[in-house]
């Protein structure tokens, strides 16, 4: 009990008096996980919505894979990676391992499957509902797109946030390729670890609260973005 | 629409943000190295207390990746680091025999010890004989938590029961428990089972729940630990950043490097001792 005591005074202490290495660690954190889920929606949202349009040989296929990577093992990920961007591995010339772009990079993989995914469903259902107009007015399937990630774009938002909360509360693949070098990659993750093996409980809890803070809040951002999406489109329907 | 708006704001310039940030660490990266170590320093706080010294004297950044001796001499035979740090006088020569490591130097030494719970049910507190204490815990089936890391600390607690001439790895009712993890999670773990452990001093020093746990046993000279610091044979390792990596072993064996290794106090205690202290 008295260590939780002590965590809240401390994540009042650390964000009231602004810790320099807290907010590097939290800017780092917000900095890696953003980019990698920006990039997965990039790449993502694209796919998932070509998923929903298109017939194409192997479709079934790359849905199928979408929906069963989405439990990923971050550690397996971080190990395979590892591997590769070892020195000695094939992508060793590189020279990212054991720098943010590697954690970017970790995460960009284990949020992919959920962009994909998650945006598939969404945009099967509106393609559902809107694809003969949009056929109809004239765009072909690969002009649809657009359109069609525009109709949805709050459910793509969705599917990003989610990326995002993947990302931002891994620590089993960033903590191989990214080696929780203080003050270069420590992430509220990897620093919650190394900072509970140090015995250092109330200042390991008080990193563990400003993480659940923050993942609440994209929590609870993406689902009233959400909500508003459903309320929006059965307004337009009606 | 407008936080919607926003969101995408916040996300694209967080982006650039981290774009900058990255641009400018490459525009440093040439003073910047790569130390393979192992967790004790980096648990017990000797690098974050003696690393800002050396890059304010040389300009030069050492990424400091923690790892047990096992794993640090893999990073680095993988290419993946620029010199190394690490205590398991056996694994560093099976290093420097595999044509990996250029010189090998002892720069600071401590001791392990053999902590445990207060109240001691195999009575080994205050003795300074490691096998005779391991084989009263083995008799006495008190608990007993193991890295089983292949870390330094392992391969001594390891060695140790090769000289008891007991297996304790045998399936005999669970009092010995490997937990795979580092000095401080085996320390954490041995405080919640109130069972005992083999720690080296600078973790046991600096970590901070101790949870009632004790020094059971210390003093014997099997139980020294000695730090090297190894620099990469550039011939194997053509891609180790030489010049700097030379510069920060140097640095640790100079008067100025070990003197702040000496100086690193916990409570008043000395976690490391320079080289040159006489060992018991």
């Amino acid at each position: 009990m008295l260590d939780i005591v002590d965590a809240v005074r401390l994540v009042l202490g650390l964000l009231l008096g602004f810790d320099v290495s807290l907010r590097r660690i939290v800017i780092l954190s917000l900095a890696v996980s953003l980019s990698a889920s920006v990039v997965a929606a990039t790449c993502g949202l694209p796919l998932g919505a070509v998923l929903a349009v298109f017939r194409f040989p192997g479709r079934g296929l790359l849905i199928l894979l979408a929906n069963a990577l989405l439990g990923l093992p971050p550690v397996v990920v971080g190990l395979v990676l590892y591997l590769l961007l070892s020195r000695s591995g094939p992508l060793g010339g590189l020279g990212i391992l054991f720098t943010p772009a590697a954690m970017a990079l970790a995460q960009f993989l284990l949020a992919l499957p959920i962009v994909v995914a998650l945006s598939h469903r969404a945009m099967v259902d509106i393609w559902r509902e809107y694809g003969d107009d949009l056929l109809i007015s004239g765009a072909s399937r690969l002009r649809a797109i657009p359109h069609l990630l525009s109709i949805g774009r709050l459910s793509a938002l969705t599917a990003t946030l989610a990326g995002f909360g993947r990302a931002i509360s891994e620590v089993g693949a960033i903590l191989i390729v990214g080696g929780n070098i203080a003050g270069y990659t420590r992430t509220m993750t990897t620093a919650i670890t190394l900072e509970t093996s140090e015995g250092h409980l109330a200042f390991a809890l008080a990193l563990g609260l400003v993480l659940v803070a923050i993942s609440i809040a994209v929590s609870a951002g993406a689902f009233t973005i959400e909500a508003r999406a459903r309320r929006n489109r059965a307004q337009e329907a009606a | 629409m407008k936080t919607f708006r926003i969101f995408w704001g916040a996300l694209l310039g967080a982006l650039l943000l981290f774009a900058v940030s990255s641009a400018s660490g490459f525009a440093a990266e040439q003073q910047v190295i790569v130390l393979a170590s192992t967790t004790s320093v980096e648990n017990s706080g000797l690098l974050a207390h003696i690393l800002p010294q050396f890059t304010s004297e040389t300009g030069i950044t050492v990424h400091v990746v923690a790892q047990g001796t096992g794993q640090a001499l893999a990073t680095a035979a993988h290419g993946d680091a620029d010199l190394v740090l690490v205590h398991d006088p056996a694994a560093e020569a099976a290093f420097m025999a595999a044509g990996h490591g250029l010189t090998r130097t002892e720069i600071a030494w401590n001791d392990f010890i053999i902590v445990g719970p207060g109240a001691d049910p195999a009575h080994i507190a205050g003795t300074h004989d490691a096998v005779a204490a391991l084989k009263q815990i083995a008799v006495a089936r008190a608990p007993f938590v193991s890295r089983g890391d292949n870390s330094g600390t392992d391969a001594l607690e390891k060695r140790l029961w090769k000289l008891v001439g007991l297996d304790p790895t045998a399936p005999d009712g669970g009092w010995y428990r490997d937990i795979g993890g580092g000095m401080g999670a085996a320390l954490n773990a041995a405080a919640a089972m109130g069972a005992y452990t083999l720690s080296d001093r600078g973790t046991w020093l600096s970590f901070g729940h101790k949870a009632g746990m004790e020094i059971d046993v210390e003093g014997d000279p099997r139980l020294l630990n000695r730090y090297d610091v190894i620099l990469l044979d550039p011939k194997t390792h053509p891609q180790a950043k030489q010049a700097p990596a030379h510069r920060f072993a140097a640095w640790l064996a100079s008067p100025e490097g070990q003197a702040a290794i000496g100086g690193y106090m916990i409570a008043g205690q000395r976690l490391f001792h320079p080289e040159a202290d006489p060992k018991p």
